[in-house]
């Protein structure tokens, strides 16, 4: 009965003038932001990096705002309210990348590069094509991982503010391109906190909200969702059958984090390795306390909105978390919860522009194009221009995407991250006989293979191609594409030593252990 | 005297530095492959297990899933105070002898 009553008082899809307000508020106080911080951006340290003057607080506040995007804020609630507990263990596998982070990268991550994870991987290798391969898999990541947040954005954003999609295309592109055209890194990581902590707030409060209509007992809550939805809400479900998926899955999952150059790209906004290692303790416990109380407002939601009038809105759940919302809230509530949704959106994309801007302008252009020698001024002015075009590309790409499934785009971008990216910058920082020659096969055969493999998985050839049966049957195939990335690498640069590339191992050593030469 | 790069780098101390960091990592990134596979392998293979009621209607799935994400977090915090705690001074005793 709840649910008929609250249909007929939805008002998601309809302009809503407290969204509008907030959404407004929030735009206004984040282009203040880059307002003041375009004053502090001039060098190219400032533009990539803030200057390295970001605190390992501000940096793990940072770093939770890249990650946690709209999807798995609207997402996972949404998945919790339609699949009850499976939701809860797709959370759980959202965290796990950050503890191997800590303990693989951080630290010589940080000592070893400058401004992108490229220059980790070329430390001792030779820039031209180590530089363009590191490149293409970080440039791909990046691109996979916009679709999928554009594309998301604008139906987002149709539904919340009932504002077309092209539109809200456009909008987004505008608003993300003034932080990161004028305010560089320095705005787009104000931007990061500004937003971490409004979605950190917001979905506190709506927990703290469904908490209360169940006596502050989560036992209740259970009792509730047993009640309406029968006790398999509350069990596994069929999300993890196959332990080769599973695995896999959980293998892009993990090391795909290491992989994601606006992620990496945060190391080196931070003073010092200490500093960057302390950011990742905060980043873990403002993320694991997000997926830990994300399940709860999804139970809620399926309570107290209801499973039909969620899907009725959207058959993907992804408009639980603001049903809720205003079933607990009013209008008011609801359109401060779309409008953190929307700030959500702009801060991830203004991440992925910066990361795929400085791929273009520093990897390619500086130490490609101009060989490493290029004059202040002119890295400052190509990087402007690098993302001028990558945030008109990520615009164009929303729009033509529009109305296709991008869901698998995110595992795609994860597997690409882990397999192209990830195990060259291993090998890179422990492995002496590493080569060019070894990192260039290692990084193409990564991108190239988790690429066709998924094309030909059940996840695009069943699910978006509609053919009978797949011709790889693994879903996600990083066991598969990661491993071979990495056995190429290594039999690659077995087959030929590089002398040049042994002899500078010892300063690449004494820099990653010691941070003697870091910058 | 001041140590050259390559005394550092065959010096017993800044063997062991890099030896006990990838100890610690390693053996870390096992225990995290353990909490989180073993969370997943379960789930594969024994669904009844976590359905079981632990309250009234919540299942012990529920509290187990809280923990891999804890688990996860004291893993790092681990990790971190280590760094801070040891591995930082040694690498600031070693880089000080450079200096010398």
């Amino acid at each position: 009965m709840q649910a008929a009553q609250t249909a007929a008082q939805t008002v998601i899809g309809q302009r809503n003038n407290a969204a509008i307000i907030f959404f407004f508020l929030i735009v206004a106080i984040t282009l203040y932001i880059t307002y003041w911080a375009a004053k502090r951006t001039r060098s190219t340290k400032e533009f990539y990096a803030a200057g390295r003057t970001v605190s390992a607080f501000q940096n793990g506040l940072a770093l939770s705002g890249d990650y946690m995007s709209a999807a798995s804020f609207l997402g996972i609630a949404g998945m919790v309210s339609l699949k009850g507990y499976d939701g809860m263990i797709y959370a759980t596998g959202w965290l796990v990348g950050w503890p191997a982070l800590m303990f693989l990268i951080a630290g010589p991550l940080r000592n070893l590069g400058k401004y992108t994870f490229a220059d980790v991987v070329a430390f001792r290798l030779k820039q031209t094509p180590v530089r363009i391969a590191a490149a293409i898999g970080g440039i791909l990541t990046v691109l996979l991982y916009t679709i999928a947040q554009m594309v998301g954005a604008g139906s987002l954003i149709k539904l919340m503010f009932g504002i077309d999609y092209v539109w809200a295309e456009l909008i987004v592109g505008a608003v993300m391109l003034l932080y990161v055209l004028f305010g560089g890194m320095i705005a787009t990581t104000w931007v990061q906190i500004v937003k971490a902590a409004l979605l950190l707030g917001g979905v506190t409060i709506l927990t703290l909200m469904v908490l209360a209509q169940f006596g502050w007992n989560p036992g209740d809550l259970y009792q509730a969702v047993s009640a309406k939805l029968g006790q398999k809400a509350l069990e596994p479900g069929g999300l993890v059958t196959g332990k080769i998926d599973a695995i896999s899955l959980g293998l892009a999952l993990m090391f795909g984090l290491l992989g994601l150059p606006h992620i990496l790209m945060r190391f080196y906004t931070v003073p010092d390795a200490k500093a960057a290692r302390t950011s990742v303790l905060y980043a873990t416990g403002f993320i694991g306390y997000f997926y830990i109380i994300i399940p709860i407002v999804g139970f809620g939601a399926s309570v107290l909105v209801g499973r039909d009038l969620i899907t009725k809105i959207d058959k993907g759940g992804n408009m639980a978390a603001p049903l809720l919302a205003e079933v607990l809230g009013g209008t008011p509530f609801l359109g401060f919860i779309a409008a953190v949704a929307f700030a959500t959106i702009l801060a991830v994309v203004a991440g992925l522009t910066l990361a795929g801007a400085s791929a273009l302008s520093h990897d390619i252009y500086v130490n490609v194009v101009k060989k490493g020698v290029a004059t202040e001024q002119e890295q400052v002015r190509v990087a402007k221009m690098a993302t001028v075009v990558f945030g008109i590309l990520a615009v164009l790409l929303g729009v033509l995407f529009k109305g296709q499934n991008v869901a698998f785009m995110v595992g795609l971008a994860f597997a690409v991250a882990c397999s192209a990216n990830f195990p060259a910058l291993l090998m890179s920082i422990v492995w002496k006989r590493f080569t060019t020659a070894g990192a260039v096969s290692s990084i193409l055969t990564g991108a190239f293979l988790s690429v066709f493999l998924i094309i030909i998985s059940p996840t695009v050839w069943v699910d978006v191609l509609h053919k009978k049966e797949a011709l790889f049957p693994i879903k996600n195939p990083a066991i598969v594409s990661m491993t071979a990335a990495f056995v190429i690498g290594i039999l690659v640069s077995l087959m030929a030593r590089e002398p040049s590339a042994e002899a500078m191992f010892e300063d690449e050593k004494l820099r990653t252990y010691l941070a003697v030469g870091a910058e | 005297m001041a140590k050259s790069t390559h005394e550092m780098l065959e010096s017993p101390d800044f063997k062991r530095l890099v030896r006990g960091k990838w100890t610690i990592a390693i053996v870390l990134t096992i225990l995290l492959f353990i909490v989180y596979y073993g969370f997943i392998l379960l789930i594969a293979a024994d669904k009844p297990f976590l359905a079981q009621k632990i309250g009234e209607y919540t299942t012990l799935g529920i509290p187990i899933g809280v923990g891999v994400i804890v688990a996860a977090w004291v893993l790092t915090y681990i990790y971190v105070v280590w760094a801070n705690r040891v591995h930082d001074v040694e690498v600031s005793r070693l880089v000080e002898e450079m200096k010398k």
